[in-house]
């Protein structure tokens, strides 16, 4: 506060003091919230593009294996079945798999040169779906059975339920973490504007004795602590940009990994954070001074 | 009225001010003068009894109405209650400011009353450097810069000396001579003798009245704030 006699009128002169040093922990704590329930965001949303693209690939696709009949061999079957799903409506592709291909499959599990060659392996048929109307599993049974063969399809519908279930666990725990913050965040305004009231009792006993109702020093201590959150919030939510563009950047096109490919746009909902922290300090700020000042005379 | 669990600090009070008077309250340190005057300005409700402000019963006025009859009575703090983080312009305006104005309706009058008051000069100044004279026109300058209906000053010459006790005096008289009901609470006997005007005297918790010795004998020699009959 400058004591120079050199100012003129100022209608927006601050009747609260404009500055604290109490302010100082809340700033800390409120930045601190916001770059966590950033991150938390950020997270969110490249957790849910990888469940997204993971369940758009298993939807796009489907597996026939073959059982062989009479004296059809394997890689007849196969073939004889890629060729009835590939007239299926809503079926892009179907190719027989050889068995070199089918051995690429087993390689994790059983190693490189360990499958012996004449180890029997299923007959399978990789079939892609058209991405607009995808032929469904009943479809294709029909296909299959019309052309007289011994084969299942799987839709991958069960991997599908378990990825779209991740997905959604992701969403609703970075919603409830969000929440939890944003609970938090109140919980600290509110102290610190108790904290305030009881530091500034002696300017807000000069404001009502000058006339103010209550809300008008409710509203002073809401915009002050609407303000603070607002620019703690946009420090917490820079910190955040910052963590989420390194990861970007260090992880490639498919961000920091695939199971958690963060995109730029991810980072736009940073913006959010000194609105929401704006609003979450206002509603409270406000909310306590009220009950506060209601107790006095 | 009591604080608490606390002994009555005032009892069987029956007092009418009429409206445009001036009265003297004093009373022994812990007589409870400025109890009396917390009641009136309404900054605490009566533990037992009536308390009628403007034909309001404040008993049962609701606290949002409140703020409102408070707007109509002008308060001087024995200890000025300045904002130190605010100009003399800006603690002035400050009721204004509270009440609605904005700054193009009020400037030219906080500019006039303080110049009135002697502080033309400081408004721009911080009450941290302010002498304890000016702090107390300043504070009497808050107190009347809405033409309150009331105007209550506790121990308003107690922080000057005497030649400034008289011009605050003297323009407390003034403010009532345009119709302001008027209360000083004030130890100064002396001060209370000279001016002639009636007094309520706080004794235990209980009050009396003794009329007005005379007509006011204010010597003609004090110099006034240069009245600009802004009021």
């Amino acid at each position: 506060m400058s004591l120079a006699d050199d100012r003129g009128p100022d209608p927006a002169a601050a009747i609260l003091p404009s500055r604290d040093f109490r302010d100082l922990g809340l700033v800390f704590t409120v930045a601190v919230l916001s770059f966590l329930a950033c991150i938390a965001v950020i997270a969110a949303l490249a957790a849910d593009r990888a469940a997204q693209g993971w369940a758009r690939q298993l939807s796009g696709s489907a597996t026939v294996q073959v059982r062989p009949l009479g004296g059809e061999t394997g890689a007849e079957a196969a073939a004889r079945a890629a060729e009835a799903v590939a007239g299926v409506k809503g079926v892009s592709e179907a190719r027989a798999m050889d068995r070199k291909a089918a051995e690429a499959l087993l390689e994790p599990w059983l190693g490189k040169g360990n499958i012996p060659a004449d180890l029997p392996l299923p007959q399978l048929v990789t079939v892609e779906l058209s991405p607009e109307h995808p032929a469904s599993s009943a479809d294709l049974n029909r296909a299959l059975v019309a052309a007289h063969l011994n084969a299942t399809v799987d839709d991958h519908s069960r991997w599908m339920a378990d990825v779209r279930a991740s997905g959604d666990v992701v969403r609703v725990s970075a919603a409830l973490a969000c929440l939890l913050i944003a609970t938090a965040a109140a919980s600290v305004v509110a102290f610190a504007t108790r904290q305030g009231l009881a530091a500034r009792r002696d300017v807000v006993e000069v404001l009502h004795l000058c006339g103010a109702e209550d809300r008008f020093v409710a509203r002073l201590f809401q915009m002050r602590f609407a303000s603070l959150a607002t620019r703690a919030a946009a420090y917490g939510a820079l910190a955040a940009a910052a963590v989420g563009a390194i990861l970007r950047l260090t992880g490639g096109s498919d961000g920091f990994s695939p199971a958690l490919p963060v995109a730029w746009t991810d980072l736009l909902a940073c913006l959010a954070a000194p609105v929401l922290g704006a609003i979450v300090a206002a509603l409270s700020a406000h909310s306590v001074a009220m009950a506060i000042l209601r107790e006095q005379v | 009225m009591r604080y608490g669990q606390a002994p009555e600090v005032l009892r069987d009070v029956d007092l009418r001010l009429t409206p445009g008077s001036f009265h003297f309250l004093t009373g022994a340190s812990g007589a409870g003068k400025s109890s009396l005057l917390k009641l009136i300005y309404i900054a605490a409700r009566p533990s037992r009894g009536t308390l009628r402000i403007f034909d309001h019963d404040i008993g049962t006025t609701p606290r949002t109405e409140l703020p409102f009859l408070r707007r109509r009575i002008g308060v001087v703090f024995q200890e000025f209650h300045l904002l130190d983080h605010l100009t003399a312009f800006d603690n002035v305006a400050l009721p204004l400011r509270i009440a609605g104005h904005r700054l193009e309706q009020y400037q030219s009058d906080v500019i006039e009353l303080l110049e009135w008051v002697g502080l033309g000069e400081r408004m721009w100044a911080y009450p941290p450097t302010l002498s304890g004279g000016e702090k107390q026109r300043l504070s009497i300058a808050r107190a009347v810069v809405t033409k309150p209906d009331i105007l209550l000053a506790d121990e308003p010459t107690g922080n000057v000396d005497h030649a400034m006790a008289l011009r605050i005096l003297r323009l407390l008289v003034e403010l009532n001579r345009i119709g302001t009901t008027v209360v000083i609470a004030s130890h100064d006997q002396d001060l209370v003798a000279r001016s002639g005007m009636p007094v309520m005297h706080l004794e235990q918790g209980r009050l009396s009245l003794q009329p007005a010795a005379g007509p006011r004998p204010f010597p003609e020699d004090v110099d006034t704030f240069a009245g600009t009959g802004i009021l």
